[in-house]
């Protein structure tokens, strides 16, 4: 009994003034880091939506959601109300600016009011200017991208309603004619959708006929492939220019210490 | 009413400024008036004076953007602004969350809560430093905005102008968390907002003064002070309030029946001399 009443009173002892500072600091650091990493898990799930369309003249994805400061200056100057700022519930990053095309497209005004208005250059005037003059035809908003199963002029009825309805007629979409076999005096009249004229407007979306739109913008990122390095358009001397920029990649393997003839013998791997 | 004045001028002037911006920059967006357009994180006076949040810009100075001229004007404007005249005064007299929280706080008033619970405050108002410098860390490691992704103000206000969405549920978390959790929870001790101007604004002009001869120790500006840890020199020095987390509401001016507490410059000549 007499052993234990000292360690009782060590249990009553006030703490120390440095073991408190210790825990305080040690407190805070873990909260913070606890409170960092839920902030950090959330910033990277709000920031992850790829299929967002973006105004006319938007820098990269990665950049535009670093320097967007979600004002709504391009909303306010959209004479169309065709720009909306990301809502809670919209599952956009948000108070980013976007549009739905099937709602309202860009109209593609020649003045594009929304782009100069922008205090940080989220949205970069130089984009969208030739020649020292604002140049709506090559903002690069998206890509049109056609269903061929639900397009009804695949199927061979006659429409024309998104060739009609882009504003870059006839060349960002072209109808091209080919045999319908099935009726055998018919043609096809298909929209065949080209990406470098295409700005991804999306009045093309907004006019297919279809119950949901057989063409539909996408994020250029989304909708278009590329092709690398190693392929080159030898016959194209613009395209042979991308040479010189191409990346060089060495592949090195171990060269097999059995002689070609042991290697194929000797099947014992395999059975 | 000349009392109903004298008891809530400074309540009734600041409800009518936040009002006031709110309808300007409703107005911008639905009507296209060209006084104030865009929001609080940047607006454009009359379509030509930027304005510019300078927490959002310093975020994204961390995520490493390209801080755009007209960005930086705007930024600049307002900065000076809060650092030489306002002080932390856009917490409560622009901001729209302020009106939530300050309801919050009303009906925990109202309902006797602090009776409940106890005066005694479990949580630190330090911490919106450690959010403040967090949102920064995340911001320079995420390569975005960290705070402007979840901020309630940008949310409600954004809200407000542009339309709204699940926003309003922003607004009643904030609400219940002020009601029920901790008194003065998010502008208080949260928010890393009201942590950057207490910051800024530490060395600003207009600053609350306290006239010790005049005090009578009813105590109740501490009761009505979001910030009471601000008035520690109530009834024991005549000294103006110097700490930078006074948002300037002045409420506790206007409680006051004893004509102890009334705005004032802060003399520089004066402070040189003391040294503060």
């Amino acid at each position: 009994m007499s052993e234990n009443r000292p360690t009782i009173k060590k249990k009553r002892q006030p703490v120390s003034d440095r073991r408190k500072f210790i825990l305080n600091m040690a407190r805070g650091a873990g909260l913070a880091s606890m409170g960092g990493f839920i902030w950090s898990a959330y910033i990277d799930e709000v920031t992850a939506s790829t299929l967002i369309l973006r105004p006319p003249g938007a820098i990269k994805e990665e950049d535009f959601l670093k320097t967007c400061i979600k004002c709504g200056l391009c909303v306010i100057a959209c004479p169309y109300d065709t720009l909306v700022l990301a809502k809670p519930g919209d599952n956009k990053p948000l108070g980013t600016p976007y549009f739905i095309p099937r709602d309202i497209p860009c109209y593609m005004c020649p003045d594009i009011p929304c782009v100069p208005v922008c205090p940080t250059g989220a949205l970069d005037e130089k984009s969208v200017t030739t020649d020292g003059v604002l140049d709506i035809n090559i903002a690069e908003m998206g890509l049109a991208v056609v269903d061929a199963d639900s397009c009804i002029a695949f199927w061979g009825i006659q429409c024309d309603a998104c060739y009609r309805a882009c504003p870059i007629l006839g060349v960002a979409i072209t109808i091209e004619y080919s045999k319908n076999e099935r009726t055998g005096k018919h043609a096809f009249m298909k929209p065949v959708v080209h990406s470098e004229a295409c700005t991804g407007c999306g009045l093309c979306e907004r006019a297919c006929v279809t119950e949901k739109p057989a063409i539909f913008v996408l994020p250029r990122e989304t909708a278009m492939g590329r092709a690398g390095d190693y392929y080159i358009k030898g016959w194209d001397k613009d395209d042979e220019k991308r040479l010189e920029n191409a990346s060089e990649i060495k592949t090195t393997t171990e060269i097999s210490k059995e002689s070609a003839v042991d290697s194929l013998n000797d099947a014992g791997d395999l059975y | 009413m000349a009392t109903l004045w004298n008891n809530y001028r400074y309540l009734i002037l600041r409800r009518f400024t936040q009002v006031g911006l709110l309808v300007l920059y409703f107005g911008a967006n639905a009507w296209g008036w060209t006084v104030l357009m865009g929001n609080l994180s940047s607006s454009k006076v009359l379509g030509v004076i930027p304005l510019s949040d300078p927490f959002a810009a310093l975020q994204m100075l961390a995520a490493g953007a390209v801080i755009a001229a007209d960005l930086l004007l705007g930024v600049l404007l307002l900065t000076l602004f809060y650092f030489i005249i306002g002080g932390r005064a856009f917490c409560s007299w622009v901001c729209p969350v302020n009106m939530i929280t300050d309801s919050a706080n009303f009906l925990r008033r109202k309902l006797d809560f602090d009776r409940v619970q106890g005066i005694k405050q479990p949580a630190s108002r330090n911490i919106r430093y450690w959010v403040l410098a967090l949102s920064l860390i995340i911001s320079a490691v995420m390569g975005v905005t960290a705070f402007e992704f979840l901020s309630p103000i940008s949310m409600v206000h954004r809200g407000i102008v542009f339309g709204l969405g699940f926003g309003w549920a922003a607004m009643l978390i904030i609400f219940l968390f002020d009601l029920f959790v901790l008194k003065n929870g998010w502008c208080g001790h949260i928010c890393p907002l009201g942590g950057f101007y207490s910051i800024l604004g530490k060395f600003s002009l207009i600053r609350v003064h306290h006239t010790q001869e005049n005090c009578t120790l009813c105590m109740k500006c501490k009761v009505v002070c979001p910030e009471r840890q601000v008035l520690h020199m109530i009834g024991k020095e005549s000294l103006p309030v110097l700490s930078g987390e006074c948002t300037n509401c002045a409420r506790c001016i206007e409680v006051c029946d004893d004509d102890a507490l009334g705005f004032s410059i802060r003399n520089l000549v004066k402070n040189k001399k003391t040294g503060e």
